[in-house]
């Protein structure tokens, strides 16, 4: 990497003999700050803004998220789904499927590291993860992935299920970055997810599903 | 594919045909029209607007003030976190720094984001060269990467193509039998076939929208999920940046984030938002093995080196001066035969490929200012284009460029001084107001000055009498 040694070298040296010509820019981040809802009015702002892009967004309690996901997996053929075996939601999926497997779809476990199971994923139905939290200003959810619900489960499945829970929800990217201190590290991936993949590079004409999945369902549990 | 073509004569026979191609035009009104609508609407309270932009220009102008150090900061930073860094000044070096990494792997297929860096690379092209195949994975760049073009917009590469075309196109180039002819159905192609070269591809090449110093983190803006794709399913992926998109902080990157794609395409946000900050750990189950980052000066720090050229680096590439040109939304992108075409373009491209090249690009502009007006982090473009322009022919003060000098550059520049010394020096300005409404009409409409005008207008003749002569007569005061 000798040759990029030098292009370092050339580029910083470069850039260090230029003149400070800018002004310190004051920094007003008022308006960043501006915006904020209820509890209430985030879970609606969240719920307009996804569905205006064509998420499904169910509305459930703890009490009755299990019957709105059973209507899901029904109204939308799901005969298998892909899950995160370790996370809290997990256990529940399973006794679900174990107490009445005539409404809940086998689920699979991506247990081993996407070389090996490649075809597996790109033949599934369906996912269903967790989420870290929402935003309600642009109606995204905030997933931070991790080994056991790895990034690819929100992108390959034409369906992904995302739960979500209406406390987490915060007012803007910006609060949820101040609040939890996104400065003091990262994971390996990070994402904000706001609907289905779509694409208006043909005239303009809205299309979703394009690479990523066709259908986003938001079960979000008040 | 590459821009040795790029003359100021190409240009005006391009842009000729360009507004004699009515389907083209029909095109570009429809697109940049709804585009103009939609950003109006995202921004639709003003004060926020103002607000949200002064925000965004200080981050982009402080991030450039503490250019060197913070690139510094970024590439210790990712390497704390296993991702790879390489430096290039030119668009060779960078280029051969992809090949390296491709080769050290076999790599022979390689699925693409939308990237404008590598454009500026032509690395498509280049790796082609060397039995790679690298194929574009965002429909738009698809689309026209199948018919063998080039970008017409940066951020919706095949905006100059209706829907007709592009259905022929996917018919004689993608798949005769499919019978797509929708947006829907050729989407649907388009998703199948992409998707068997996602399953396939040895590495991801994406271009990179903001660059987090403090924490070593790479922020990708997209709606179609290739991106995601290029960067999660192969087991290597190379990142390319223009070295100015840096930004100190991460809380820089929310403002940033909703001033791009609302300027952009007026949305609230893109569908995906991603944010890369380390190559796959043991205990992950995807996600590639190696992450590398490629910085690219090619340009940027000789434009860092001028007080006012280094304006041109506060860009966060949302096109929304492009969407707002008068002369582009008639013209089209393909015309200016660059990377970047529009408002932007016509400042990034004479300062990265030289005045003697270029130069002619700054020409292009009325100077309306509606670029100015809507560029969220406050590019002073016209005031750029002004520099160039008196750059191209005043050498002595020229732009610390590779070339300069410029397109007839001494014929302008001697129209230029008589200008100044007539109308600098009041006998000489009498002499030719006298001169200019006795002889004035007798200038024949043929002469290489007046024919661009005159061939499609009727040559302006000249008054009787000067203003000077009737205010005097009138009996006003000079005061």
């Amino acid at each position: 990497m000798n040759n990029s040694t030098s292009a370092r070298n050339n580029i910083l040296s470069n850039l260090r003999k230029s003149p400070v010509t800018e002004e310190k820019c004051p920094r007003d981040v008022a308006v960043m700050e501006r915006k904020s809802w209820t509890a209430a009015e985030k879970v609606l702002k969240l719920k307009s803004m996804m569905e205006a892009v064509h998420t499904e967004v169910r509305l459930c309690t703890e009490n009755d998220w299990k019957n709105t996901l059973r209507a899901v997996v029904k109204e939308k053929g799901i005969s298998q789904l892909l899950y995160g075996s370790k996370t809290a939601l997990a256990e529940k999926l399973r006794n679900m499927r174990q107490q009445t497997p005539d409404t809940m779809p086998e689920l699979v476990d991506y247990k081993q590291p996407i070389e090996e199971c490649k075809d597996l994923l790109f033949d599934i139905d369906a996912a269903i993860t967790t989420t870290r939290s929402g935003i309600a200003e642009t109606g995204s959810l905030i997933l931070w992935t991790t080994p056991d619900e790895p990034r690819l489960m929100s992108l390959i499945p034409p369906i992904h299920l995302a739960v979500l829970h209406a406390s987490t929800i915060y007012n803007t990217f910006w609060e949820a970055v101040d609040t939890e201190q996104w400065n003091s590290g990262m994971p390996t991936n990070a994402l904000l997810i706001s609907g289905p993949s779509k694409t208006a590079d043909i005239e303009q004409t809205l299309v979703y599903g394009v690479h990523g999945c066709k259908e986003l369902v938001v079960l979000l549990i008040q | 594919m590459t821009n040795e073509l790029l003359s100021p004569e190409k240009f005006q026979r391009d842009t000729l045909s360009a507004l004699n191609n009515p389907q083209l035009r029909r095109n570009f009104k429809r697109a940049m029209g709804g585009l103009m609508e939609k950003r109006q609407a995202v921004f639709a309270d003003g004060e926020e607007w103002q607000q949200l932009r002064e925000l965004g220009r200080s981050i982009r102008a402080n991030a450039l003030r503490k250019l060197p150090d913070l690139l510094e900061k970024l590439e210790s930073n990712c390497r704390k976190n296993g991702i790879q860094v390489h430096w290039a000044e030119s668009v060779a070096e960078a280029n051969a720094l992809v090949l390296e990494i491709a080769q050290r792997h076999q790599v022979k297929s390689v699925v693409k984001g939308k990237s404008m860096v590598s454009e500026e690379m032509e690395l498509n092209h280049f790796l082609e060269q060397h039995g790679i195949e690298a194929l574009e994975a965002d429909l738009g760049e698809y689309i026209i990467q199948v018919d063998h073009e080039l970008p017409s917009h940066i951020i919706m590469p095949a905006i100059h193509k209706n829907k007709d075309q592009i259905a022929q196109m996917f018919h004689e180039k993608v798949d005769p039998e499919a019978h797509a002819e929708t947006a829907e159905e050729m989407t649907a192609l388009a998703r199948k076939v992409l998707r068997q070269k996602f399953y396939e591809a040895d590495m991801g090449v994406s271009g990179v929208n903001f660059a987090v110093a403090e924490t070593g983190t790479l922020c990708l803006v997209e709606n179609e999920g290739n991106g995601r794709f290029c960067t999660t399913l192969p087991p290597v992926h190379v990142a390319v940046m223009g070295i100015e998109k840096v930004v100190e902080r991460f809380e820089d990157v929310p403002p940033l984030l909703s001033l791009l794609t609302r300027s952009a395409t007026g949305q609230a946000i893109t569908t995906y938002f991603n944010m890369i900050t380390a190559p796959r750990k043991s205990v992950e189950k995807d996600g590639p093995h190696e992450v590398h980052l490629i910085l690219l000066d090619n340009g940027r720090s000789l434009m860092h080196a001028d007080e006012l050229l280094q304006k041109t680096l506060l860009c966060i590439r949302c096109g929304a001066c492009i969407n707002h040109c008068p002369v582009y939304s008639r013209i089209g992108g393909h015309a200016y035969d660059t990377t970047y075409p529009g408002p932007i373009g016509k400042i990034v491209t004479p300062q990265m490929k030289g005045l003697l090249k270029a130069g002619h690009l700054a020409d292009a502009s009325s100077l309306c200012g509606a670029c100015v007006e809507v560029c969220p982090v406050k590019i002073p473009i016209t005031d750029i284009l002004l520099r160039l322009r008196h750059d191209k022919v005043e050498i002595k003060q020229a732009i610390p460029l590779a070339e300069f000098g410029g397109w007839k550059a001494k014929t302008e520049r001697l129209v230029w001084k008589s200008w100044a010394m007539i109308f600098s020096n009041p006998k000489l300005y009498r002499l030719k107001s006298i001169a200019l409404s006795k002889m004035g009409h007798f200038a024949p409409s043929w002469l290489p000055v007046l024919r661009n005008w005159t061939a499609v207008r009727s040559t302006p003749s000249f008054a009787k009498k000067s203003l000077h002569q009737m205010v005097r007569e009138a009996g006003l005061s000079d005061e």
